[in-house]
């Protein structure tokens, strides 16, 4: 399943390829794509643990860049 | 401006005066000699620090929160390693009763590192709205009929059969067909095209277009999801998803590019000074190393750049669907087009009238009268091409394989080909031209003919002499036999053709000139997005054109001319070509910049001044040159015509 989020007072476009690499080494994400330019964030992963997946994603984005939100 | 970043400027401005007065006095009286003795140094050093503090309290806090989550090559840690660095450098100095120096630099490299952060921000910020702006086609809202009141909501709720209305000045929200009403649409924000389309009841309308003049209602006959804005969006948000080599090597070198230089500068600090002994020296180098250990400039303005290239795209109604496309139509040097809907406009006209002793309309007149009721696409040419009214009264009868007669008493016309001439004993004169030609007699005389043919679209000839300009090579295949092909091609300057050849024949043809291209080069494959799915998907790019409602096109091209216009191929191609150049500008520029501050502070030539500039100074000169981008792409050829949105 794939989903897309915006991202709010993402400053940093090294810190977005950080989040990326990080979250597309996540088990179960198929793809990732954190887009500096848009504030957006494309999540293709695994449906059935999709829940558990993001929350995950939450903690990676609060670890690289703290003042970063997802808009869920 | 955010708020953020309102702040943030007054935080600068004040610490910038602070920092000022400091620094004057500093050097007109020299702030260590107030108190003087041991402890002189204190005094600066107090000072100093404090301004330090209100320059850069969020950094030094991003840094112990990003250290205590692991990022050791956090910007934010090596920007304050490197500046208390140099305020630690200074009380040694202090303490040894040396001169002191480096307070006041350190203050000043992150007052300019802050400075550069906010114009970063400020400038990316700004570009990235000017561009995002011209993507700004989603309908936020639908305002649907539900027992007989409307109702304001989520377009996504609105349901296939539901009517909408739309007032003017509001987007229309979902595709659909309109129940009463007519109007005029700006589908500028969709196609680029800036006359407005006039829609009354009864026609298709897109979603994402504006409604300009007068309310109107909407059956919908798309859910959100599945509307044309809906997938424009789509394709617009995940356009840079497809990354281009260029990216992928900016992220490859900035995965790396951290940790070497502060490896190097650890080494730098150790190994000399643990040589020479003279470890002051050596620590501030590698301190300066540090300010220049962040990659932004290259992170930020490469993909910005592919970003402004796309939105530049977008304004001419071209969507690019990735950056790697955008790369590739550099390159691409073979075009290869389909005739019919590409080249040519696909449907019948009149391209040539012969009269014989008559004027002109007179022709046409007389062969229109004929072929008024007559539904075959030759006839309707005809009938378009006179316009006027045709009088009634005449009895028309078809002559299978021949043509029609039209008969009013005594007076027949005969309207049909070469055999319904010669059946009749009418002495005509023969057309040789390319097309379907149709021979007009009335009662025994020859009146004229007319040539009938699929019209060539009239910017075909200036596109394809741009392409050529830019010596690519450019190849039409068709279905149609040698004869007609080679007259097309000459007409419109085609570098090469492939005629007669079968739909199914064309992918084998494709897949040929695949396998005998050379390496370096990229074929383009144009084609109308209906019938060429197979083909647009197995070339290197392709390019479907009048991408607005056809769902097969977007879906297998990779870029998509959203209106019917072929002039979009060279616009697209000179804005891939401005990108790339930019892309590579700004990586080579970058990339010597902060290699030689590396050099220059290794050997001790430049300082941390200079080096705080080779970290956000380079990175702002970067972003402004990754905003040229975004410039206008018709006015300095010839190739005009397409207008701009905005």
């Amino acid at each position: 399943m794939k989903k897309v989020y915006r991202l709010e007072d993402l400053d940093c476009a090294n810190c977005a390829a950080k989040m990326e690499r990080a979250i597309s080494k996540l088990d179960g994400v198929s793809a990732a794509n954190v887009n500096f330019m848009t504030q957006r964030m494309t999540i293709d992963a695994d449906e059935s643990r999709f829940d558990e997946i993001m929350r995950d994603v939450v903690k990676i984005c609060k670890k690289v860049e703290p003042d970063c939100r997802i808009i869920m | 401006m955010t708020r953020r970043e309102k702040k943030n400027l007054i935080r600068i401005l004040v610490a910038l005066c602070l920092f000022a007065c400091i620094f004057a006095v500093d050097k007109a009286i020299s702030l260590d000699g107030v108190f003087g003795g041991r402890f002189g140094w204190l005094f600066p050093f107090a000072l100093y620090i404090a301004v330090y503090f209100v320059i850069g309290y969020d950094v030094l806090w991003r840094a112990i929160r990003n250290i205590a989550h692991g990022q050791v090559f956090d910007e934010n840690f090596l920007m304050c390693v490197a500046t208390l660095g140099a305020f630690a450098l200074g009380i040694y100095r202090g303490a040894i009763g040396a001169e002191i120096e480096g307070f006041d630099e350190a203050c000043a490299v992150l007052l300019f590192y802050q400075v550069g952060e906010w114009f970063q921000s400020y400038a990316t910020g700004k570009s990235r709205k000017s561009i995002s702006g011209l993507m700004d086609i989603r309908p936020d809202y639908a305002n649907v009929k539900r027992d007989g009141a409307v109702v304001r909501v989520d377009p996504s709720e609105v349901k296939i059969g539901d009517v909408i209305v739309v007032n003017p000045g509001e987007k229309i929200p979902l595709d659909g067909v309109i129940e009463s009403g007519a109007s005029s649409l700006d589908t500028k924000a969709l196609t680029g095209e800036s006359l407005p389309r006039d829609v009354e009841t009864g026609d298709e309308v897109i979603s994402g277009t504006v409604n300009l003049t007068s309310q109107i209602e909407v059956r919908a006959s798309k859910e959100f999801y599945d509307s044309t804005v809906s997938k424009i969006l789509d394709l617009v948000e995940n356009a840079s998803s497809q990354k281009s080599r260029a990216e992928n090597f900016i992220t490859k070198f900035a995965k790396y590019y951290t940790p070497a230089v502060v490896g190097v500068a650890v080494l730098l600090a150790l190994i000399p000074g643990f040589v020479t002994g003279d470890w002051q020296i050596w620590v501030y180098r590698a301190l300066s190393f540090l300010v220049v250990s962040c990659p932004c400039a290259l992170v930020i303005s490469i993909p910005l750049s592919f970003f402004a290239g796309i939105g530049a795209a977008s304004r001419y109604g071209i969507l690019v669907k990735g950056s790697n496309y955008l790369e590739k139509l550099d390159k691409a040097n073979i075009f290869v087009f389909d005739k019919t809907g590409t080249l040519t406009k696909g449907n019948f006209a009149v391209v040539k009238v012969t009269p014989n002793d008559c004027e002109r309309d007179e022709v046409l007149r007389l062969a229109a009268i004929a072929e008024r009721d007559s539904t075959h696409p030759i006839a309707r040419s005809i009938v378009d091409a006179y316009g006027g009214e045709t009088p009634g009264g005449y009895t028309l009868t078809d002559v299978a394989g021949r043509g029609v007669t039209a008969q009013n008493g005594d007076d027949v016309i005969y309207c049909g080909n070469e055999k319904l001439m010669t059946e009749n004993g009418i002495a005509f004169e023969k057309e040789s031209g390319l097309g379907t030609v149709v021979y007009v007699a009335r009662n025994d005389k020859f009146i004229g003919s007319l040539l009938i043919a699929d019209e060539i679209k009239p910017e075909s000839k200036q596109v394809i002499g741009a392409l050529n300009a830019m010596s690519c090579k450019t190849v039409m295949l068709t279905g149609d036999n040698e004869a007609i092909a080679h007259s097309v091609a000459d007409e419109i300057g085609l570098t090469g053709y492939k005629a007669s050849l079968l739909p199914q024949n064309k992918v084998e043809h494709v897949e040929t000139m695949l396998a005998e291209k050379e390496s370096g080069d990229v074929l383009c494959f144009v084609g109308d997005g209906i019938n060429d799915a197979p083909v647009l998907m197995r070339s290197d790019i392709g390019i479907a054109m009048g991408g607005v409602g056809s769902d097969a096109a977007i879906e297998a091209s990779d870029i998509v001319l959203m209106k019917d216009d072929l002039r979009g191929i060279p616009i697209a191609k000179r804005i891939s070509k401005k990108t790339m150049a930019i892309v590579m500008q700004n990586i080579v520029f970058s990339l010597i910049i902060k290699l030689a501050i590396l050099i220059l502070s290794a050997v001790g030539i430049t300082n941390m001044w200079i080096a705080v500039f080779g970290d956000v100074g380079v990175a702002v000169l970067a972003i402004l040159n990754a905003m040229r981008v975004n410039s206008k792409y018709d006015d300095r050829t010839k190739c005009v015509a397409v207008e701009p949105s905005a």
